[in-house]
């Protein structure tokens, strides 16, 4: 007989914010969390931060995803992290992906995104790290016991 | 029948083969085992250990190569080829607000380039102007940001756009920058039949990749039969679309699905603008296409001839053509941006080396090679002429444009280019069964495949089946390394608060009345399901935005979103 | 930010952080928690409660962002169910329904959220129901619910939906089969979408025809309505809001209402109950797999200790 709860479910919201249509990376992450276990939830392309921000609260994600190809990325995580903030939900933990330089890693986790996925990083290391950060997250909302 | 070789002879290789097989290679293969059981190009072709005259089943050469210049054009489409003239190397270029970009295109000139090339940035590539909150950190970025008349008008300050010709890589807004460029020139007293260049307006791919698409597929490809139409009859020299591959490979595809889901989107505008009454022979010398050059050389190669091959037995068995140049398949190509990685990003300089001798041994008309940085941004000028001067080396010490097609003759590159061809066939032949492609993208069908693909690579690459190099295997700590590349700084930030002031300004100081009539009347024609170009040219003269144009625009037609897959 | 009472509070008062925690709560409803369920649920009962179901591609998604349009401008706040039918009990899911509405996201006025089983058997219908009852709660006057409805478990929703509306589009080559799955049956409104299509004419005399027949097979007044629409250019939207509300009119003064309202509260019953079941029905045989294993080496007995394990269930559950 199956068990009716299997492991809680990670929830992540995948997003692309501006008008950058890159979206090969984002599908490819979408589609391998899937294949991970993962609850994805994809606002397709063109969004604003207060649509993500937005999306991220009425789907109560446990991490947002945002994968950027156009160099805006300082710009998105400063304003991302303050309206996160200003709504509430400042501890939804922010992971960043794309072509971001090197050099701009740290600042970006300085700023407080939590982490930062460089190009070419395999997909089981994004999966593995996600789980890491989602669980880190579980002691400061903990969910209904099962 | 031309066939190279006799039965007798053929059966005599065979025997020897068999014997080379049987009594030579078993031992070897027992002392030195070879690195894979089964290697496959980038796009998956299973290839042999080598190949012999006997691979080149039914090779009719007259029928299949010929010479350059004539059908089928396989061996390239111009008798003399690079021994006359080289390919156009032809660099794509466009940051921050038009002041920018003009004095980057007046230093070109002056460095003697006539075809220049424009780059759009987010904004302009989907039709939004510089306030739109979408728009917010992005002008300016990749290319430069146009939304009005006035805008195109600083582009080419001081630039006589009867002597030059310039590409503009745009598509669902094709009818308004086509419109802002032409009454450019009109007011410099430029006559149509003296504007040349080309511009994108290839809906189709946009839905498959690229992802720059406004109008849902329908409509996207009526607007762009618009422009092609009109082009073809007021501007004699220009080419009204470029029917491209690169972002369909850049998006994950095999080489195959690139040449296979091009030619389709190509057989789709071919129909539409003959379903509009005009002649086969009247348009199709004005089709461009653009083709991406990827690491896996000979499969590359392959892909460039089968292309022509296959183009000009379209067009000739097909639709009927009866010019030659209506069978030609120009080609403009551009290295693979794919394929560079931010890893150890100096070796990227020999990646785009070995696509672009790809690019010549295949036959381009024009070509655009990356620079290493491109991974992290619009590439700095250090970078930029080291892309450039890699074909300056292709072309003056490597001594490969000095013999045509000289591939030719390579048993296995015939029998490459004979496979990448069936297997495109098989596709082509597919989404005709469909309908055509403008059906196939509807029902998602290239998105599909082309997201399989990237994803099988993807895992390929995990798996460590295909070894990037920095990347899954010789990596290193490099941060130093990387932190030396000089990156491109322009000062974005000013050029959006530019940008949306002069936008601002040209909405308030413009005729309202005339302004409002003219998007009304471009709306009504939208509706009646008229060419629309004539009414966007009008609207643009009236100082509507780019931003306003594709809102009347959206209000006929509608939008598109795309689901997370197929 | 996790205490149930606490987030109803404040959810109450328009924080939509706190709502989109409280409806996980809901997802995830067991043993410790579904009293939750009972301080919405007493409360609730008015909102009207929206089905749209359909074949995928047929456009719901597209269509309710359109609806929700209309609804705004009629200044109802909306609430959208969105339930991913696709994924397997055992692996992910990616929901892209929303997509196709986040320009509505920002919008105070509403609130949208995808469901999916969560990993849990059944958890489609009970986590909806139960989003039902919050949505209603909170103030919500429309809760749309968007599924794939055709021979999928969610059909049990759709029965108890206050309006049930069901899309079809031109060319869809299985109205035949549809009929024959009996999808026909539950419509209230029928909706031909995309009939921007030329072929759109020929299906909607076809859903004339199919409306007639079965208006015949019903009781009550209401006769089923066909709308033509294009979700894609935005025809026919506030001709559907419109025809949505008038039955809506109707159920309230038919009794209906009252009459699905109950219907739909006995099948979350039902849902918590088995959940609240099974959840303690794996406990218990987490704690007797060594004796049950025993028992069923050579199957004497096994009749008596299936009927221990139920006794022993139905008292852990008691506890
Ligand atoms: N031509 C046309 N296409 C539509 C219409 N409504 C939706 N679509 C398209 O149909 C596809 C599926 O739409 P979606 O809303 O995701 O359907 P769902 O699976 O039923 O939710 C999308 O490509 C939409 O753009 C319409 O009224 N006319
Ligand atoms: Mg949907």
């Amino acid at each position: 007989m199956q068990s009716p709860r299997t492991t809680r479910r990670i929830k992540v919201l995948v997003a692309k914010v501006g008008l950058d249509g890159h979206d090969r990376g984002a599908k490819v992450i979408a589609r391998a969390l899937r294949d991970a276990g993962f609850e994805v939830v994809y606002t397709g392309l063109r969004q604003t931060i207060d649509q993500v921000v937005a999306a991220a609260i009425q789907e109560d994600v446990d991490i947002i995803g945002i994968n950027q190809h156009e160099g805006s990325h300082f710009h998105i995580a400063r304003k991302l992290l303050q309206k996160l903030e200003e709504s509430g939900a400042g501890d939804i933990p922010v992971v960043m992906g794309g072509s971001i330089p090197l050099v701009d890693v740290e600042p970006l986790r300085a700023m407080g995104v939590k982490e930062v996925f460089l190009p070419g990083t395999p997909i089981a290391e994004i999966v593995k790290r996600l789980e890491e950060i989602a669980s880190e997250r579980k002691h400061l909302a903990p969910r209904a016991k099962g | 029948m031309a066939d190279l070789y006799s039965e007798e002879a053929k059966e005599e290789i065979r025997r020897a083969l068999k014997k080379w097989e049987e009594q030579v290679l078993p031992e070897w293969l027992s002392r030195m085992p070879e690195r894979e059981e089964q290697f496959t190009t980038l796009s998956g072709i299973p290839l042999k250990r080598i190949y012999t005259p006997l691979d080149l089943k039914d090779h009719d050469y007259l029928q299949k190569l010929g010479f350059p210049g004539e059908y089928p054009f396989t061996r390239g489409i111009h008798a003399t080829m690079y021994r006359a003239r080289l390919w156009t190397m032809r660099m794509f270029s466009g940051f921050g607000g038009p002041e920018e970009t003009n004095e980057r295109l007046k230093m070109l000139i002056r460095a003697g380039e006539t075809g220049l090339s424009l780059a759009f940035d987010n904004a302009t590539l989907v039709g939004v102007d510089p306030d739109d909150p979408l728009a917010e950190g992005s002008i300016g970025i990749v290319g430069v940001s146009v939304p009005t008349l006035v805008d195109m008008e600083v582009v080419f300050k001081d630039i006589n756009l009867g002597e030059v010709t310039t590409n503009m890589t745009i598509n669902p807004p094709a009818p308004v920058l086509l419109s802002f460029y032409v009454t450019v020139a009109e007011r410099q007293g430029v006559p149509y039949d003296k504007i040349g260049g080309t511009i994108q307006n290839d809906p189709l791919k946009e839905f498959i990749a690229q992802k720059t698409y406004v109008f849902p597929p329908e409509a996207a490809v009526k607007i762009a039969v618009d422009v092609m139409e009109w082009s073809v009859k007021n501007l004699p020299k220009w080419n009204p679309v470029s029917i491209s591959g690169y972002h369909i490979r850049e998006a994950g595809a095999t080489a195959v699905q690139e040449l296979a889901f091009t030619l389709a989107d190509g057989i789709e505008y071919v129909r539409q603008l003959r379903a509009r009454g005009m002649d086969i022979d009247e348009f199709a010398p004005r089709l461009s296409f653009f083709f991406d050059s990827h690491i896996n050389f000979f499969e590359e190669i392959a892909k460039f001839r089968a292309a022509r091959r296959m183009w000009a037995k379209i067009m000739k068995e097909w639709f009927g053509a009866r010019k030659p140049r209506s069978m030609w398949m120009r080609f403009h190509v551009q290295t693979a941006g794919c394929s560079l990685y931010p890893q150890q990003p100096w070796i990227n300089i020999v990646r785009t080396a070995i696509e672009a001798l790809a690019a010549v041994l295949g036959g381009c008309q024009s070509l655009h090679t990356n620079s290493f940085d491109e991974p992290f941004r619009v590439p700095s000028e250090f970078a930029a002429k080291i892309a450039l001067r890699t074909q300056q080396i292709i072309a003056h010490e490597t001594g490969v444009a000095d013999v045509i097609d000289p591939l030719a003759g390579s048993y296995f590159v015939e029998w490459l280019t004979d496979e990448v061809e069936e297997r495109a066939w098989k596709y082509i032949d597919k989404i005709e069964r469909m309908g055509g492609m403008l059906e196939a993208v509807k029902k998602g069908f290239p998105q599909r495949e082309v997201e399989e693909a990237s994803y099988r690579f993807q895992k390929e690459v995990e798996e460590k089946k295909r070894i990037i190099v920095g990347v899954n295997e010789y990596r290193e700590e490099e941060s130093e390394d990387v932190r030396k590349v000089p990156l491109l700084e322009f000062d974005q930030q000013e050029v959006e608060r530019r940008q949306i002031e002069r936008v601002r300004k040209v909405r308030a100081s413009r005729d309202q009345e005339r302004w409002s009539r003219a998007l009304e009347e471009l709306e009504r024609a939208a509706e009646r399901g008229e060419n629309v170009v004539p009414y966007v040219l009008r609207a643009v003269k009236a100082y509507a935005t780019l931003g306003e144009i594709m809102g009347a625009l959206k209000r006929v037609y509608g939008t598109y979103a795309e689901p997370p897959y197929y | 930010m996790s205490d149930p009472s606490v987030l109803i509070e404040r959810a109450k008062a328009g924080d939509k952080r706190a709502l989109g925690r409280l409806l996980t709560l809901l997802e995830e409803l067991n043993a410790d928690n579904a009293w939750i369920l009972e301080r919405l649920s007493s409360e609730g009962g008015r909102a009207h409660v929206v089905g749209i179901t359909g074949m995928p591609g047929a456009g719901k998604s597209t269509l309710i962002s359109r609806l929700v349009r209309a609804f705004r401008d009629m200044s109802y706040k909306v609430a959208v169910i969105s339930i991913d039918p696709t994924s397997p009990i055992s692996s992910g899911s990616i929901m892209g329904d929303r997509l196709r509405m986040q320009e509505h996201a920002t919008d105070p006025g509403v609130f949208i959220r995808s469901v999916t089983n969560r990993g849990i058997l059944g958890g489609v219908s009970l986590a909806a129901l139960a989003m039902i009852e919050a949505f209603d709660v909170m103030g919500y006057d429309k809760i749309i619910v968007e599924t794939v409805g055709v021979g999928q478990s969610e059909t049990d929703i759709m029965n108890v939906a206050d309006t049930i509306v069901v899309l079809t589009m031109p060319g869809a080559g299985d109205d035949v089969q549809a009929l024959k799955a009996g999808v026909f049956e539950i419509g209230d409104v029928y909706v031909v979408n995309k009939s921007d299509r030329p072929d759109a004419a020929k299906t909607y005399e076809y859903m004339l025809f199919v409306a007639e027949k079965e208006a015949l097979g019903r009781g009550g007044s209401w006769r089923p309505a066909v709308v033509k629409t294009s979700a894609a250019l935005g025809l026919g939207i506030r001709e559907l809001a419109e025809t949505i509300n008038r039955h809506f009119s109707y159920v309230l003064e038919s009794g209906e209402k009252e009459r699905r309202l109950i219907a739909r509260r006995t099948h979350l019953v039902r849902l918590v109950a088995a959940r609240l079941l099974l959840q303690s029905l794996s406990e218990v045989m987490e704690g007797e797999r060594e004796r049950v294993g025993k028992v069923v080496r050579d199957m004497r007995g096994f009749y008596d200790e299936a009927m221990r394990i139920v006794r022993l269930t139905g008292k852990r559950l008691v506890e």
